[in-house]
This record gives structure tokens, sequence and C-alpha cells, in this order.
């Protein structure tokens, strides 16, 4: 099995924020902790685009590298997951996280922040699979009942994907010559350019 | 030398005491093993049925087969 991600199709998003309400819902999200958002940009406007964000389980971590007690580990999946139990809340993980997906809860006087809390892709913590604690701390672990994450299932459009990472990307392709076109609003034409194309010359101003 | 002796003993113990000190190098809570997604363990009402707990096999399978619940194309092709 390869590694466990997601991918958020911004041609189909609706911004119904379901699988905001379903990550909320499933593993009881305190108020105030957003373990998924969901981003507009030029809203308002032709071109508008909506994304469904939250950890994306990266390969290669910066939140795990930069923890300072060391509390990351990640599954035989590629799940990225935290031990609450060693946390203490520092967040350095929510300034290296490009995605800011590390959440911290905030539930008492003078601005107290409490242990870091992040999207476990459905897959609990350290704590035994299913128990009271492991939900109590992180959420309901559908992986070990055989389901995949609660906002990709939810997902009326189907724009946010999540699973296999190649099953996952076989959907999204198939889907994307199907309709001919989507590939071009995130992915790696849009961030480093068009094979072929010029590459864009910075404008020199003489002084 | 008798009295010498007591002297020699106060001094040695003083020299000795840091030996019996614990050491207190800064040490992190031990992480705890994460026991594996398809050892299932969940509670069994909520288990997807479909997947034998402890086969890591047939839990990728059942994972796979449910992915393609997300892909439409499976039942509108």
């Amino acid at each position: 099995m390869a590694r466990m991600k997601f991918i958020c199709d911004a041609e189909r998003c609706i911004e119904c924020n379901g699988c905001v309400t379903a990550c909320k819902a499933e593993h009881e999200v305190p108020w105030g902790v957003n373990r998924r958002r969901v981003v507009t940009l030029a809203d308002g406007v032709p071109g508008e685009r909506s994304i469904s964000v939250a950890c994306m389980h990266c390969s290669d971590a910066p939140c795990m590298a930069v923890c300072p007690v060391d509390c990351f580990y990640r599954t035989d999946e590629g799940v990225v997951l935290h031990d609450k139990d060693i946390c203490i809340g520092c967040g350095y993980c929510s300034y290296a996280c490009p995605f800011g997906a590390p959440q911290f809860p905030t539930n008492g006087s003078f601005g107290l922040r409490g242990k870091m809390d992040k999207c476990t892709f459905c897959a609990g913590g350290p704590e035994a699979n299913g128990s009271e604690a492991e939900f109590h701390k992180y959420g309901s672990n559908r992986l070990a009942e055989g389901k995949l994450p609660a906002c990709a299932e939810m997902c009326s459009t189907k724009a946010l994907l999540g699973g296999d990472g190649d099953v996952v990307a076989d959907i999204f392709r198939t889907r994307v010559l199907q309709r001919g076109k989507g590939s071009e609003v995130w992915g790696w034409g849009t961030a480093y350019g068009k094979p072929g194309a010029q590459p864009a010359k910075p404008e020199v101003t003489k002084s | 030398m008798k009295r010498l002796t007591p002297a020699l003993l106060i001094a040695a113990a003083a020299l000795l005491a840091a030996c019996g000190d614990k050491p207190q190098e800064g040490s992190t809570a031990p992480k705890k093993a994460d026991a594996k997604a398809w050892d299932g363990g969940a509670t069994a009402a909520y288990t997807s049925p479909g997947w034998k707990p402890g086969d890591r096999a047939s839990w990728e399978q059942q994972l796979k087969a449910r992915n393609q619940q997300q892909n439409e194309y499976t039942r509108s092709r």
C-alpha cells in the first residue's frame, strides 16, 4: 500500500463545509479547533475557487523536523500522528506547517494554550485502537474500523479524495482526462510553469 | 593517628557523596508504540464488514474497495 494522501479537486469544491462538519462531528472536536477548513480564493469574483485544507500528512513533514520534544511519528501508511502526552504545546509545528494544520485549544484564562491538535487521517493516536482514551485525545480511529477519513467519504461532490495515494491519484487523473480540464488549477504547471513556456523575465527599471 | 581517623572518614564521606547522586540529564517521555490499523481493535459494532481484523491483506483490499466509492465513474460508466 502506498502512503495515505488527500487531494482536493478545486473544480468540484462548492464550499459547502460538509467536510469540516463531518470532521467536527466524527471526532467531537472542541469549539475553536478546526482540523479541516475550506479556503476560498478570489471570493465573489469570476474564477473563485475553494479548496479543503487539513494536515497533508507530508512525506517529509516539517512539523516533525522542528518539534523540540519529538512527539510526532509516522505510521506504516504514511499518516503523520503525534503523542499528546509528550506535546508541550509550544507551537513550533504551527510556524513550520505550510498548511496551518496544527491547532491549539484555548480553553483557559490568560490565553492558555493547550496541546496541539490536528487531523489524524481518522487514524487516532498512540493509545489502544478504539479505546476511550484514544477517542478523548485524538478522536475516532476509522482506519482501524476499515474505513477512510470521514471528510472524504462524506464529500457530496467528491471534490475531496482521501485514501491510498496511488488509488486517489488514479481517480483524480481519470476525472481530469474525462472532463479535459482541472489540472491547471492546482498542480505542477501552475506552480512551476508549463513545459515549453518562456520563463518570466524580471522587469528591470533603469535608474 | 587517632585524631586523624575521624577527620579522614568525614573527608571521604564528603568526597564520595556525589557518587550517590541520580543522573540529572533532561529526558522526554518515551514514545508509545502505536498499534497497527489493520490489527483492528476498534469497537466491533463500528467496524466495517468485509475484512478480518489482523489480516493486513484483507484490510488493504477493504480500503481499496472503499476508495472506489469516491470514484463516481465506477457507477456512471
